[in-house]
Parts: C-alpha cells; structure tokens; sequence
C-alpha cells in the first residue's frame, strides 16, 4: 500500500452486536495492535469520520440509526461490514428481530468474517477500505475538474 | 421558575462502545431526571431456544455477550445439567471456574479502560487494555479463541489444558499480575481520578438494597453479597472472601472492581495449584432435559439468573435471562439525578453497562 496522504478517522457503531466484534475493535486502537500508527483514529462524530465500521445485524430499533449515521459522514466514505451478524446476521439470523447483514441497509465495501472476527482480520479490512477510499477521493477530484472545464 | 432542557445522550456515544439512549432533562448543567430508553441490541435470543436444540443453543448463549461470554454459557449449561440430573466431573468444575475468573479479570480491566477514557484519563485506558491483552493471549492459550472460548458445553467442557499449559499460565498470570499492580497502585491514588470520582454518584446502602442493585455497585455500597458464595463450579473448595466498600460512589466502584481482579488472579492460581485430575465430561446419551429450574451466577456485572423450562422435547420451552445490568439501571438513574452533566458519562461508566447483554 502506498503512503495516505491523509488520516482516515473511523465512526464505529454497534447495530446489535454481542460486543465481541466491538471489543475486538477498541482492541485495534490499544497498543498491542495500534492502528493509530496509521494514523486512524476512532472519532465519535460522523461529521469527521471517512471509513463507517458496523458490527452485528441490524433490528427495527437501530436501522434508523445507522441509517442516520450514514447520512452524517461526508464523501468520500467507505462502510466495512463486521464480523458474521455484520456480514449476513450469523448465529441470530434465525431470530425474530434480525433483518440480517447490514448490506440490506446500506451500501457494504469490505466485509470481515469471523465470529468474533480476530484484530488482524479488522486491520486487514481497514487497511482495504483505505485503499478504495483513495480511489473515490481522486475520482472526486477528477469530476469536480470536468465540472470546473 | 427555571425552564428545563432535555439533552439526548446516545445511543451514538463517544464512551460507550454500545448504544443505549438517554433522555436527560437539565437544569442549566444539573440533571433533574434522565429516562432511559432501550432497544438497539434487540435481536430475540431467547426465541431461538425454541429453534435450536439444547445442546447447540450452549453456543447461542454464550453470544449473550461477547465480554461475559464464558459465564453465560457455564450458566446455560449448569441449568441443562441440573435439568438432566448429570454431575459435572471436578476436573471441568475447576477449569470452568479458571476460565470463569479470567473472563472477569478481562471484562474488569477493559472496563477500568473504559471508565479511564470517560473521565479524560487516555494513557491509562491504553495501559489497562495492554495488561488485558495479555490476559486475552492467556485466554487464546488454553481456549483457542478470545472473545468467544467455545469450551462450556453439557455436561463438562470440550477440551482439556495439559499440566505444561497450565504451568505456563501460572508464570504468566504472575507476570500480569506485576504489570496490574503498577496501573492499580495508580488508579486508587492519582488526583485526576481521585477528582472525578469521589464523592461523585453516592448510592447509600438503603438504596442499593431498595432498587435491588447488584454486583459491584451493591458490594461498593457495603452490603457483603456475592453469588460465587453459593460455591457453584468449584467456588464452595476455594479460600476467598466477597469484597465490600462503604461509601458508595464512583471511587468505591472503582476500588471494588480493582480489588476483584487481584482477587480472581488468586482464584486462578488457587485452581492451577488445586487442579484434580481425571474426567471433563460426563455422558448422557438419549437424555433430554425435563422439567424447570432456575440457576443464578455470579457475573463481573453482578447477579445473572437464568430460566429454563423443557418439556422432554429436543427444544426448551422456555428459556429467560435476567441480566445484571437490567438491576442497575433502577439505581443508575437514582444516582443521575442531580448530578453534573459532565459527570453523567462517569457515573454511567460506573455501573459497566452491558447493552447486549440486557437486551438480548
């Protein structure tokens, strides 16, 4: 991967996960795997955020909030999907209050497996979802110029 | 006649790692009542008994929660065992307690991480999650994974840990233990933390008692009761003794937490020193559970009961969970009124809110 130029900032939300995923990925941040080397760092305001990361499937309650949280981030945003409820409701996709993956919701980039999915696989996703944020960042660019011509 | 605002917290929160929502109702910063509002982790679990059988649902249990993940399963299976008459082997009995006491180990120090980061303290919310990262590789050691272990299932446990493994953890648990006590020395007695938390949130022992607290929030408020005492697993063979503070608010939480994790590291080396050996698992070919039974367990989080009631079926008919944090709320939003709105993500750190787990 080549040098980013900017600091990706992540917005995390827990749809209706069972924290596994969600302390697998506060884990990322804390110093054994420190993602912050990257210069990620995890932000509580969608407005300042570029890559969405939901853990756990979506229910009645919470579609509207990832929904809202999507709406809030600006472009160019990317969405990782994860861990297996995330991907397509996994062990809960049975119960009566899960609409499944998230991808019913809203557009999914990158997904990671894994039930909990493991911090190596949650840094792999980020740092792939980095990459296809460079590229809608310089296709931006590029139709902003066609629409400045 | 002061007007009041209603400020919305969550469920999208900087300190909280799950969504929960409250509506706080404040005059200027104070609070004059906050109402809590649930339902984003809602996914039915307790539904899925009925769709998977009672020895595949061990599994769905213990994704309750992914932090008390080892309890609830223990839980769910004790209940079955009961059900079916089996007794579990002592072999298993203390191997479950090990890895019941380091999922609380883990589930404290991510927590004192949490509550760190609440109140502005960032470099020790990291140095508490590079302690717990050991705890985690301990963990993955003996289990395999390290969020979700996988090993509890009826009647017993689904792998052993050999004599050298278990030799091992006992060196490592004493090295976590050096590292704990540095951070632990710091936390009871730096004047950051010492500022946001003493005298902050007080819920004397009459009102711990009334709104049926439970767990650490109650054992802070001076009342002596934990569930390990009923000697479930192989808690009755072990030498240990309920932590209790007296004053009741966010510091004594805080101390009561500390104090349980050096206690549960003594707890493990008592069981790596203690360890029978023979048998993990007993039988029960064709058996299928019948009748109801109630089973209730010590959590990091407090009291957890569990409902179960078959019917001879290959499905329960009823399973239900009452979770901990559901008895904390009550006195969670005894202790938010009044308070500062600065203190609000402080006090509500201090009760270890586990949405996934309340909700189920």
């Amino acid at each position: 991967m080549r040098f980013l130029k900017k600091s990706p900032w992540i917005l995390h939300y827990a749809a209706t996960s069972c924290n596994g995923c969600d302390i697998e990925l506060l884990a990322c941040l804390t110093p054994m795997y420190d993602v912050e080397r990257f210069g990620i760092v995890n932000t509580g305001n969608p407005k300042h955020a570029d890559i969405f990361l939901v853990t756990g499937s979506v229910n009645e309650e919470s579609r509207q909030v990832v929904e809202n949280l999507y709406a809030q981030i600006p472009e160019p945003k990317v969405v990782v999907a994860i861990g297996a409820c995330a991907l397509s409701g996994g062990i809960f996709r049975d119960a009566y209050n899960v609409y499944g993956g998230i991808d019913k919701i809203i557009p999914v980039d990158i997904y990671v497996p894994g039930c909990a999915a493991r911090p190596e696989s949650i840094i792999d996703g980020i740092v792939q979802a980095l990459e296809i944020l460079e590229q809608r960042a310089s296709e931006r660019k590029r139709q902003r110029k066609l629409v400045a011509l | 006649m002061s007007k009041t605002t209603i400020v919305p917290f969550g469920p999208q929160h900087p300190v909280l790692p799950e969504p929960i929502h409250l509506d706080l109702e404040l005059d200027d910063e104070r609070v004059v009542q906050a109402l809590p509002s649930i339902g984003y982790v809602h996914r039915g679990l307790e539904l899925l008994a009925e769709r998977h059988n009672f020895i595949e649902m061990a599994q769905v249990a213990e994704r309750i929660c992914g932090i008390c993940s080892f309890i609830h399963s223990q839980g769910y299976c004790q209940g079955i065992e009961q059900l079916l008459g089996l007794k579990v082997p002592p072999r298993a009995a203390y191997l479950r307690t090990m890895w019941a006491e380091m999922s609380r180990i883990q589930s404290h120090l991510l927590w004192l991480g949490l509550s760190a980061d609440a109140f502005g303290f960032e470099s020790l919310f990291q140095h508490s999650w590079r302690i717990r990262e050991m705890l985690v590789d301990m963990i993955e050691e003996t289990t395999g994974g390290r969020v979700i272990f996988g090993t509890c299932k009826v009647g017993g446990i689904r792998k052993d840990v050999d004599a050298e493994t278990l030799q091992r953890i006992g060196g490592k648990i004493r090295e976590m233990e050096s590292a704990f006590n540095e951070i632990s020395h710091i936390f009871s007695i730096d004047r950051t933390v010492k500022q946001r938390t003493v005298g902050i949130g007080v819920l004397t022992a009459e009102d711990a008692h009334a709104l049926g607290a439970v767990g650490p929030v109650l054992r802070a408020s001076g009342h002596a009761r934990d569930l390990r005492q009923l000697g479930y697993a192989a808690y009755g063979e072990l030498d240990w003794e309920p932590i209790v503070e007296t004053a009741g608010d966010c510091y004594a939480r805080c101390i009561v937490r500390l104090r349980e994790i050096s206690q549960s590291i003594d707890l493990i080396k008592q069981c790596i020193d203690r360890m029978p050996s023979g048998e993990i698992e007993v039988t029960f070919k064709g058996k299928r559970p019948q009748g109801e039974t109630m089973i209730r367990l010590e959590q990091p989080r407090g009291e957890v009961c569990y409902y179960m009631c078959a019917n001879g079926g290959k499905n329960l008919e009823r399973f239900r969970v009452r979770t901990p944090t559901f008895a904390n709320i009550a006195p969670l939003v005894h202790m938010l009124k009044g308070c500062e709105l600065a203190d609000v993500p402080v006090i509500l750190l201090t009760i270890d809110p586990c949405v996934s787990c309340n909700e189920r």
